[in-house]
């Protein structure tokens, strides 16, 4: 299997051997930075043309079909529109916290993009609390979106902004926890080394039925931490007009924009890594010659993979279900998911203890 | 006749008259008291108020009720009452006894310049209450330098006025409608889930409605006024813009009156071939309902089922009438042309095509979890409160309330038919929701016995170039999409009418919002008002 080490390895040793050591680290956070923004931005595009075509085949539609072949150029169209829109100014504003929210809501995304493994050897942070770090720079999101609607002098930019913090901070417990059921069972917090463990089986075969149940709820809870439908009720277009970004325009809307279709890649990410194997072909112990073949598809197509299958799913989900209430919203977290999670970390607890698992 | 009797016993001071309808002229310092024996006694139980409107015979101000009943749906009761004074026409509300009458006596107010005593909040409806000028009025001055468009940002008032009767006499007060630090916010005049340009201003504690601010007018656009103007078949075209979604069936309401005062026959394949028509126009109407309220809701891939086999009932409409939306199909004693030859067999075809989807629809909106949460329990209207606020069509039926036209009082070709009136008792936003898919099957029934019997013959009745109506008063109901629709017009023997009121279903859907709403949240306001399924063009005419 292609290890990206290899490559990154060349330009390090190339680097540091004709300029000094700081000098060469410098040039390889400059690059690192340059390589992740622009996967940021090249992803976010090919999310949002994939959607839109997904949503347009739920529909009986087309979707786009004009800007190239099938369309295929249309995010980039719109991009390009986004970038030279007005920025249409508002009266009343508080502005620092204005022109500060979606920096922030793009910041979080960000940190958190950057520490995803996406191949075998193609990983920037590798922190031995990986997920800690994961859980804590992507819950800041909220925060831009909290000072956005608070700062837009509007009120259903408000409301959306209040629904947006009882919510995020409500499934964030769904989130850390069902993690930490993972956690427990894999021993670690490493990412990397998450990965290695699941060089045989993946995690949501060998972690019994505990694995399972912390994958649905994660993925419950991830999609409402995403702001989508059915959990969309921070923009809830048929009240809310457009939520905390009602008025925002112009390249300031497109963070948002982006931010939200990171934040789903994001989440698909961690699924993948932590239930699904993150880049780890698909392995049967025992079965020789099969892992072998499985070995010859590069790790980065498995990893893209597995994320192009958990987005679908949240994708499925969003073009059939309708919204959700805010009290029903929250009831399914404190009623429902929280109690499950809590007696579904105990379970996996006491399969690792007693080692009950394969 | 014994109703006649009981009503003639109940009111010593009216004048009866015959006519289309019993008609009873009750002097005004007698009207409340009278209409209230109506609306109580048990042989009589006039509880229901089709239509109110206002009138201007020259000399005096007066208003028209037209009564009608839950438990004898067929009679109807013509109370008239008017005052002669015209620079401070007051008369007596009845809006404690019918909630329907609040809104209408609003825009009596607005449009005619009567002020009602009683009444608990006399604003101007459609009109803004700085203007100069009662538009319905015969002697109104429509001169653009007396109310000139005002550029100028103009907020909505805060203060409502109110006429008392005391033992003092009249007493005039003002009241605010919304306290100093309540938390306002606008829905409308531009939201996507208005449908239109209405406006609410809710009152809001978190995420719960307090009371909600009902604004409307913004496409006023004076219809009544300018049929005045116009001889009969002109008016016929302005009938598709007020419920643009039920078009075909509106016009047929219009048809019909207008052939009534006449008593012009009409064929009988032009019966069935209007019927045919108002049934497609009916599950087009339900389809568009459905759809839009699933996308309130957030599902939008819902919506676009929706639409995409409404659009197939649009295709048929394009054949035949030309229109897909306005189809301009009704003529005074038939329809324009004949039937496309292709018609019949697409409507065969659709027939079955709509009941696998209707299926389709079951399984994608009705039957999921979050939908039936959303809905069971929310909004709800019991059937005493869906007759005095007028609610009618699917919207009351799913209360309880009896008050399909096509049953109660047949027109067309509906007494050739066989099919159920559906109703239900929850007067829930899942009985509204649900109740429009059942009444597409209906409609399917009906198409599918009227395509099969339409008789051969005329299209149209012959008329005269220039069509007189005889004096009087007439009026005839149909069955709409979203409710009863009633044409009021009154003639003085002109090529004009004198006066016409349209009666329309989404005006008492609309004025119902705020009585469902209280003390549900924002999300349920959406959902409730996807389920009234009101149209805007239709609440201000």
């Amino acid at each position: 299997m292609f290890d990206f080490a290899v490559v990154t390895q060349w330009i390090d040793e190339g680097l540091r051997s004709s300029m000094p050591e700081f000098a060469a680290l410098a040039i390889e956070f400059v690059l690192a930075g340059v390589v992740i923004l622009t996967a940021y931005a090249v992803i976010a595009l090919a999310l949002i043309y994939v959607e839109r075509k997904i949503c347009a085949f739920f529909q009986c539609r087309i979707g786009p079909n004009r800007v190239g072949k099938y369309g295929i150029i249309q995010s980039i169209a719109d991009m390009v529109k986004m970038l030279i829109k007005e920025i249409i100014p508002i009266n009343h504003i508080d502005k620092f916290l204005f022109f500060l929210a979606p920096f922030i809501v793009v910041l979080a995304s960000l940190l958190s993009f950057g520490a995803i493994p996406f191949a075998k050897g193609l990983h920037a942070i590798d922190f031995n609390v990986g997920i800690l770090y994961m859980l804590a720079v992507s819950s800041l999101g909220v925060l831009g979106i909290l000072l956005a609607g608070w700062s837009s002098n509007n009120k259903f930019s408000m409301i959306g902004a209040m629904r947006s913090g009882a919510q995020m901070i409500s499934y964030e417990l769904s989130i850390g926890m069902s993690l930490l059921t993972m956690v427990v069972f894999a021993g670690t917090m490493q990412l990397s080394t998450i990965v290695e463990k699941q060089a045989d089986t993946w995690f949501i075969f060998s972690g019994h039925i505990p694995a399972f149940i912390a994958f649905v709820i994660y993925l419950i809870a991830g999609h409402a931490e995403t702001n989508r439908g059915p959990f969309d009720l921070p923009e809830a277009e048929s009240e809310l007009t457009a939520g905390y970004h009602t008025e925002y325009s112009g390249i300031q809307f497109g963070f948002f924009y982006l931010a939200e279709y990171l934040n789903m890649f994001i989440v698909s990410a961690i699924a993948t890594t932590v239930f699904l194997g993150g880049w780890m072909p698909f392995h049967i112990p025992g079965w020789e010659g099969f892992n072998e073949v499985m070995d010859y598809i590069p790790s980065i197509l498995w990893f893209f993979g597995k994320i192009g299958v958990v987005v679908f799913l949240g994708l499925w989900v969003r073009w059939t279900f309708p919204r959700l209430r805010i009290d029903q919203l929250l009831r399914l977290e404190w009623k429902y998911l929280l109690p499950l999670n809590m007696i579904n970390l105990l379970i996996m607890v006491l399969i690792v203890l007693f080692g009950w698992h394969f | 006749m014994e109703i006649k009797d009981k009503i003639i016993s109940l009111l010593p001071d009216a004048v009866i008259t015959e006519g289309q309808y019993l008609t009873a002229t009750i002097p005004s310092d007698k009207l409340h008291e009278s209409v209230k024996r109506l609306r109580y006694d048990e042989e009589t139980w006039f509880d229901y108020l089709m239509s109110l409107t206002g009138y201007d015979d020259g000399a005096n101000l007066g208003v028209v009720y037209y009564l009608s009943s839950s438990r004898f749906p067929q009679n109807v009761l013509v109370v008239k009452t008017f005052t002669s004074e015209r620079e401070d026409a007051q008369l007596f509300s009845i809006s404690d006894i019918y909630e329907t009458a609040n809104l209408n006596e609003r825009e009596v107010f607005g449009l005619m310049g009567i002020r009602f005593i009683n009444h608990p909040d006399m604003r101007k409806l459609f009109l803004r209450n700085e203007w100069v000028g009662f538009p319905l009025r015969k002697d109104y001055n429509a001169d653009p330098a007396i109310n000139p468009i005002n550029i100028e940002s103009n907020p909505e008032s805060d203060v409502l006025t109110k006429l008392t009767f005391t033992h003092e006499g009249v007493v005039e007060s003002e009241e605010k409608i919304f306290e100093d630090d309540e938390y306002v916010v606008n829905i409308g005049p531009q939201h996507p889930a208005t449908h239109g340009v209405l406006h609410f201003r809710v009152s809001l504690n978190g995420e719960i409605v307090k009371k909600i601010d009902l604004n409307c007018g913004y496409i006023h656009r004076g219809i009544e006024k300018l049929a005045e103007s116009m001889t009969y078949p002109q008016i016929l075209h302005m009938t598709d813009r007020l419920d643009y979604l039920s078009a075909h069936i509106n016009r047929h309401a219009l048809c019909m009156c207008i052939e009534n005062a006449l008593q012009l026959e009409v064929p009988p394949r032009a019966q069935y071939i209007r019927t045919m028509m108002d049934e497609l126009t009916r599950v087009a109407s339900h389809l568009l309902g459905w759809a839009c309220m699933c996308m309130d809701m957030g599902a939008l891939t819902a919506f676009i089922y929706g639409m995409r086999d409404r659009e197939i009932i649009l295709d048929m409409f394009e054949e035949t009438c030309g229109g897909r939306l306005i189809t301009n199909y009704n003529v005074i004693g038939g329809v324009m042309a004949d039937l496309h030859p292709n018609f019949l067999q697409r409507v065969r075809d659709f027939i079955p095509y709509m009941r696998k989807m209707l299926k389709e629809y079951h399984q994608v909106f009705t039957g999921n979890v979050i939908a039936r949460e959303r809905m069971l329990g929310i909004g709800l209207l019991s059937k005493e409160e869906a007759i005095s606020y007028g609610v009618t069509g699917p919207s009351g039926r799913a209360s309880g309330f009896r008050c399909d036209v096509r049953k109660v009082a047949p027109y067309a070709a509906y007494d050739k038919v066989k099919f159920n009136e559906v109703v239900r008792e929850e007067g829930d936003t899942y009985a509204r929701y649900v109740i429009r898919l059942d009444e597409i099957v209906e409609s399917l029934n009906i198409l599918e016995q009227l395509i099969e019997t339409i008789p051969d013959g005329e299209i149209a009745a012959k008329t005269k170039a220039i069509i007189r109506l005889p004096e009087g008063d007439f009026y005839s109901r149909v069955e709409a999409a979203r409710g009863e629709f009633g044409v009021y017009i009154s003639s003085k023997g002109d090529k004009t009418p004198y006066r016409v009121k349209f009666r329309s279903p989404s005006m008492t859907l609309v004025g119902v919002v705020d009585k469902l709403t209280r003390g549900e949240k924002i999300a349920d306001l959406i959902a409730i008002g996807g389920s009234l399924d009101y149209v805007v063009p239709d609440i201000d005419r």
